[in-house]
């Protein structure tokens, strides 16, 4: 069954898949993505909007429209093609067919690239330490997710410290310790300007010695081109794996959600030094527009394993693929009547209006 | 800045290099290359409108008769590009604004994360550089962990005041009672610091439209991350509905994105760039300008920015303290020191090197990294030297350059390898001394063309010289 089949389920509500206790994840996928449905609701709104014939000058429109949601022009090329194939293939005419076998292609695309994706967070289970090592670039949202994940684990119960390797930013250490208080949870920290490996190392002593669960490690961000900051970032990787080989169980690349291409460069760069085991994407609820997570799941193959979702401390969630898809497509799938959505295309029409000035 | 459009610059190149090869240019030559020109511009994450605007444009003037059919169609082709791209992104630097009177209030708004903080720093210590200014920060971010702190140690780093009332006051009353205090120390800059946001959060969007109303300031700078993607317009249109925000600050410019917001910004919002951030050090602010920029895409270089920078980073002050005799057409160790600390102080040199016309799009230089460690370590090894063998190349032998790599904690090779460039830097030294550009052509991979750059190249060599004038002169002081 494909995963647009299981979707739609889900959105028909006769589905298996979407338990009840899942129901209030779902409800905050919902809110969150309100933006980038909105967006990706929009643009395919308005493309059909304009619909009058499957010809050339649509697909160039879809293409279009894709690229502007930030899929990446690679991707966009493929699934336009792909679907010219299938509308093709299918002789569809009508505008809510087409729609139709544009949002199936979609979603399938989707869950294809994903296949074999693991989107769960390891932890060890010989009574060591579970480490988390969190990278990215300045401002992605690194230390400001570890505290929410803190938040997360001690609620759980469980034992969390965390390590301010980020010695280098102005006010980081503080920033780290701040959210330690908030939350109760220790942190290890040095004087600014710091080794942050030895800082790592002794946060790695601290969490052996004292039995912690977990081990959340923050860094400095830093741009993926500087070679030097890498080589720091890696030598931080080494440190922790000589002390706890199992160790770190997590590479978490944070990612900024309204990141366009260079998305694609920040996850190749940093996982050929530290090898990122997963994705962190970040302030998915304002601009984004979620075709950076096709983008990489296409041409990356890494998996997503959180989201944030908002400001709030619970608003970090485990990132559940067929979730995200459906409050992407929410209000696409089935009902893609142009009729219903006439209000919805002029606030588009406008809003390209503005573009242009 | 300099890696910033590598990508873009190498697509563009691709696509008017297949022109250059063609002696005659037709219509359906021009139409070819600007669909590999959107391509790329798409690519780099150019917004999707300024791009079809962008392409129109270009197109329309490119298949002029005039174009076509004259000698040099490639050549002129290429202006068009560069003149379209200065124009979209705004023809000429636009300056901060000012206030008539004392002081000047700039307020940083923008997402969280697109570096409103560390700009605000780098912000007030470019203002004291160039202006002798005497900024005060206002640190209103009350929301994010620690943000005051930070603003408080960058204010420490600078050596310039922060007005801060911890995180338990409205930012509003923040910025009021900052103000009063501006007043008092006679401030003539006020740089207000506040929360990130999202241009959709309505609470939030009303606390900086309310500090808007409150103290009028001069200038709304926007930060724009250089790194995001099609949302940037979006976010621009929504911070610019609710605030007057008079210009943008591109920031993180020095990741290798290929930088389509410089490109979008301008067109979308109407508002300038006026300043880019690129690298974590406070001093690394630039002013924009568009058609330096322009030129840089297109992978022609930026002489006048590197001029400038090595302008404002040569120490004279070092040059002055320096005295008599003339070992001239000699080139030694220290010569060699001098000259790296003059570069470095000039920047990263990956960054410098893409300023030089004819390198940024060389793939020789494609995958040069040249990472700042590397340089300190090549100074490691000089400052391990004796007098005498710093003076004297020559007497290095293989006794000594054991001895010099124990004494700098380096290899025994990377010592061969950095004898081997000081005896290429040497060679290149005389023979620029003597004017002779010749045998020089192979050393940037024929890089260094033109009159612009053999200008460059012997006004190199000749602070080189004179400083080293000054040096010897000095250090014959220092003897006697």
């Amino acid at each position: 069954m494909g995963l647009f089949d299981k979707i739609k389920k889900a959105f028909t509500g006769g589905n298996a898949d979407v338990p009840e206790q899942q129901e209030e994840t779902t409800e905050k996928y919902e809110a969150g993505l309100e933006k980038s449905r909105q967006t990706f609701g929009q643009k395919i709104n308005a493309l059909f909007a304009n619909f009058r014939t499957v010809d050339e000058g649509f697909f160039d429109d879809l293409e279009e429209m894709l690229i502007e949601s930030d899929v990446g022009y690679e991707t966009a090329l493929r699934i336009s093609d792909e679907l010219r194939e299938e509308v093709k293939l299918k002789n569809v005419k009508r505008s809510d067919e087409v729609s139709q076998v544009i949002v199936e292609k979609l979603v399938d695309l989707y869950g294809e690239a994903g296949q074999d994706e693991d989107n769960a967070l390891h932890f060890t289970d010989n009574g060591q330490p579970t480490v988390f090592l969190f990278v990215g670039v300045n401002g992605a949202g690194k230390t400001t997710t570890i505290g929410k994940l803190a938040h997360r684990y001690r609620q759980a119960g469980k034992k969390v410290l965390l390590a301010a390797g980020d010695t280098f930013r102005a006010g980081a250490i503080e920033q780290l310790q701040e959210w330690g208080r908030r939350v109760d949870v220790p942190v290890v920290a040095s004087q600014p300007g710091g080794d942050p490996a030895a800082v790592v190392f002794d946060a790695v002593k601290t969490a052996q010695q004292e039995h912690y669960d977990i081990l959340l490690v923050d860094t400095a961000g830093r741009l993926q081109n500087k070679v030097n900051l890498m080589n720091e970032l890696e030598k931080i990787k080494r440190v922790i794996k000589r002390e706890l080989p199992n160790a770190p169980q997590e590479v978490l690349l944070v990612l900024d959600a309204s990141t366009g291409q260079n998305a694609l460069s920040q996850a190749k760069q940093f996982n050929e030094t530290t090898q990122v085991s997963g994705i962190v994407l970040t302030k998915l609820d304002g601009t984004a527009r979620g075709g950076i997570v096709l983008a990489i799941r296409n041409e990356l193959h890494i998996p997503v394993k959180l989201v944030g979702l908002g400001e709030k401390m619970d608003d970090l969630q485990d990132f559940n693929p067929t979730q995200f898809i459906y409050g992407l497509f929410k209000g696409l799938i089935d009902i893609p009547e142009t009729t219903d959505d006439g209000t919805n295309t002029s606030e588009f029409k406008s809003d390209s209006e503005n573009t242009q000035d | 800045m300099n890696l910033a459009f590598e990508g873009l610059t190498e697509r563009l190149q691709n696509a008017i290099g297949k022109l250059r090869k063609k002696g005659k240019v037709t219509e359906s030559d021009v139409r070819e290359m600007m669909r590999e020109v959107r391509l790329a511009l798409l690519e780099a994450d150019v917004n999707f409108t300024v791009v079809k605007d962008f392409v129109k444009q270009v197109r329309e003037r490119a298949v002029g008769a005039e174009v076509l059919e004259s000698l040099t169609p490639a050549q002129q082709i290429v202006k068009i590009v560069n003149d379209e791209l200065t124009k979209t992104m705004g023809e000429a630097a636009v300056p901060l604004n000012k206030a008539p009177h004392i002081p000047t209030i700039i307020m940083m708004v923008g997402l969280q994360g697109a570096g409103k903080t560390t700009t605000a720093g780098k912000l007030a210590n470019y203002l004291i550089k160039n202006e002798k200014a005497r900024p005060l920060l206002i640190a209103a971010d009350v929301y994010r962990p620690a943000a005051v702190d930070q603003l408080k140690t960058i204010g420490q780093q600078l050596n310039v005041p922060v007005f801060d009332m911890g995180t338990d006051h409205d930012p509003v009353e923040i910025v009021k009672q900052g103000m009063i205090q501006a007043d008092l120390q006679k401030n003539d800059y006020v740089i207000i610091d506040t929360a990130g946001r999202l241009q959709i959060d309505e609470k939030l969007m009303t606390e900086l439209a309310d500090i808007e109303a409150e103290v009028q300031p001069n200038e709304i700078l926007l930060t724009v991350d250089a790194m995001t993607g099609q949302a940037a317009t979006e976010v621009a249109k929504g911070f610019n509905e609710r605030l007057n925000i008079t210009g943008v600050v591109l920031t993180k410019l020095d990741g290798d994105t290929r930088g389509g917001a410089a490109l979008s910004i301008r067109a979308v919002t109407g508002k300038p760039i006026k300043f880019t951030g690129q690298g974590e050090k406070l001093d690394q602010l630039d002013v924009f300008y568009p058609d330096r920029m322009a030129n840089r895409i297109l992978g022609m270089g930026d002489m006048m920015s590197l001029i400038e920078k090595a302008q404002n980073d040569f120490d004279e002050k070092q040059a002055a303290a320096m005295a008599e005799k003339i070992k001239e057409n000699s080139f030694d160790f220290n010569d060699f020191l001098d000259q790296m600390d003059q570069i470095q102080k000039m920047g990263p040199l990956d960054e410098i090197m893409k300023m030089i016309p004819g390198v940024a799009n060389n793939p020789a230089m494609k995958n040069m990294n040249i990472s700042p460690k590397e340089m300190d370590h090549i100074k490691a090894i000089v400052y391990s030297m004796t007098p005498a063998e710093r003076e004297e190349p020559k007497i290095l032998n293989a006794s000594r350059k054991r001895r010099l790599a124990a004494g700098s904690g380096r290899p025994i090779q990377e010592v061969n390898r950095m004898i081997k460039q000081f005896d290429m830097s040497s060679k290149m030294m005389q023979q620029m001394s003597k004017g002779n550009m010749s045998g020089m052509e192979g050393l940037f991979g024929n890089g260094v063309q033109g009159k612009l750059g053999k200008m460059a190249m012997s006004s190199m060599a000749r602070k080189q010289k004179k400083r080293k004038k000054k040096r010897l002169k000095n250090a014959k002081r220092f003897k006697s």
